[in-house]
């Protein structure tokens, strides 16, 4: 079923109403994101993201290939995230819907446009062998905000990943199973991540919007920034007119936002890192 | 992507490879109805940037189910001519940057518009960019603003658009495609009359305190570029109404008519 009905306008008015006073329907300030949490499955590169109800699973598998002959030092980093219907009956099978073609790019612009991973690290053999990386995202569960879980599961997949060791003696590339060699993390340069904004007329913004408050909203901005207060991505597409202080206002939060979440992240990598046995002496 | 010579961006003296200086925006023509079986459409060039935007409606949907109740709906789409680019264009990603880009359209201008004032009914905003050589967002949204003033649809407000670029600490407007390539860019679409954004769209990686530089000086060249728009619409606006007086007195003979000639 593409089209969504529209939430009734009690609905809509008693989310207004409620957020006039600075509350929102499941008790958060308008400032605050949902609980996070990061979990590392079995495999390296996999990584489960839970924003609230929102699930996203994002899993990294690499295979070795040709490079392209204009570029031969660099791999590949390819993103697949195409929302089927698990996330949500209102996303069909095959069709972009327009919220997927925005999240799509949103996260080819984060992750690949600002190089968050060296593609030179990759190279094998220069014009002959380089590490090709899938980036596969799952929309397991959409209630707002996909987002940000998906850049987030992106991220975590990427820093958690490990591609298997590879010895290269002349022209003969020798690829090392994990049983014998313990795999390389891959090299990457900063850790952009995403926090989104929903708008409504005459009021201030919201972060980490849920469905239902995505959906009310007249406008919404994406940031995707990273550790060194820099702004990687700024997405707003319409909706609420703003004045230029009132998204400076909203970087400044998303900065600090930002920070926690990469703090978040890092633990919860820290965590996984005691657990698991990468190398078997 | 083959790697381009290495065009120097700003060079000793203050200007840019194309011999502007960094706040200089590039020269600019407008065309109101080019395309006369539309029932509003302009052209708008911007250096070697044309795009051509023509609009039909209010008009009956094309699908019911895609109509609402109380409001007009606006559908975009984008189209960029073969011989546009600059040599081999890669397809498939094209794709998905058109279709980002009919978004971002689509939705910059959906508060801009009154559609309120056109319920159950369709605007099709169609986007043929005829040249690029940068800066397709920014010249496509100031092309439909103007096909949708030739339209006759009300708005709100213009809505004026140009792109913001960073050398070093320099900022740049309005920029090329060799600068695109290299510098981070900021598009900056904006109501000229309250300095208000409604578009704002960056990639690549831009420190926080050099962007509110930027988003304020988008703003202004904003303003500037309203100027512009808008001495244009009313000189053609004005020989338009002198043009239909005209034929009027022609046709009534003696009687000048109620219509205020061209003033």
């Amino acid at each position: 079923m593409p089209r969504e009905i529209e939430p009734p306008t009690i609905q809509r008015d008693f989310l207004l109403a409620a957020l006039a006073e600075g509350k929102r329907l499941d008790g958060r300030l308008p400032l605050e994101m949902r609980q996070v949490r990061i979990e590392f499955r079995g495999e390296l590169g996999s990584c489960e993201v839970h924003l609230g109800d929102t699930v996203v699973l994002a899993q990294i598998t690499a295979t070795i290939v040709k490079p392209r002959d204009d570029r031969p030092y660099e791999g590949f980093l390819l993103i697949n995230s195409e929302i089927s219907p698990m996330a949500s009956s209102l996303y069909e099978a095959g069709r972009s819907s327009e919220d997927e073609v925005m999240i799509t790019r949103l996260l080819e612009k984060s992750i690949r446009r600002t190089e968050a991973v060296d593609r030179e690290a990759l190279c094998i053999l220069a014009g002959e062998k380089v590490w090709q990386l899938r980036l596969s995202l799952h929309f397991l569960a959409d209630e707002g905000n996909l987002l940000d879980a998906a850049a987030l599961a992106a991220m975590g997949a990427l820093r958690h990943f490990r591609k298997p060791e590879v010895e290269v003696l002349g022209d003969e590339v020798i690829v090392h199973s994990p049983d014998e060699r313990a795999p390389v993390l891959l090299a990457i340069h900063h850790t952009p991540l995403c926090v989104s904004f929903a708008y409504y007329p005459d009021l201030p913004p919201i972060l980490d919007p849920t469905h239902l408050e995505s959906v009310l909203a007249t406008g919404t901005l994406s940031l995707t920034l990273n550790a060194q207060r820099e702004l990687c991505v700024l997405s707003k597409a319409g909706g609420t007119p703003l004045a230029a202080d009132e998204i400076m206002g909203v970087v400044r939060v998303a900065v600090d936002r930002v920070r926690d979440l990469i703090r978040t992240l890092e633990e919860a990598l820290e965590r996984d890192r005691a657990e698991r046995v990468v190398e078997v002496r | 992507m083959a790697s381009s010579s290495r065009l120097e961006i700003l060079n000793d003296g203050g200007l840019r490879h194309d011999a502007r200086r960094p706040y200089e925006l590039r020269s600019m023509s407008f065309h109101l109805s080019p395309h006369p079986t539309a029932d509003g459409s302009a052209t708008v060039t911007q250096g070697l940037t044309t795009v051509s935007v023509s609009v039909f409606g209010p008009r009956e949907p094309r699908q019911r189910s895609s109509s609402s109740h109380d409001r007009a709906v606006i559908a975009v789409e984008v189209g960029v001519a073969p011989w546009a680019g600059t040599g081999a264009q890669r397809r498939a990603r094209g794709d998905k940057r058109l279709a980002e880009v009919g978004a971002s359209i689509r939705q910059t201008f959906e508060p801009v518009v009154m559609t309120h004032l056109y319920p159950r009914s369709e605007l099709f905003i169609n986007v043929q960019v005829v040249s690029a050589d940068g800066g397709i967002l920014p010249t496509a949204i100031n092309a439909t603003t103007l096909a949708l003033v030739d339209a006759g649809i009300a708005m709100l407000d213009y809505i004026s658009s140009v792109s913001i670029g960073l050398h070093l600490t320099q900022p740049l407007l309005d920029l090329s495609a060799p600068e695109e390539m290299d510098l981070p860019v900021l598009v900056v679409a904006s109501l000229p009359n309250s300095g208000k954004i409604t578009l704002a769209q960056m990639e690549t990686r831009l420190h926080v305190d050099r962007f509110e530089e930027m988003l304020v000086l988008g703003v202004e060249a904003c303003k500037v570029l309203k100027t512009e728009m808008e001495e244009y619409v009313k000189e053609r606006t004005g020989k338009v109404v002198q043009r239909m007086s005209l034929a009027v007195e022609g046709a009534k003979g003696l009687q000048a008519g109620f219509i205020d000639g061209g003033r």
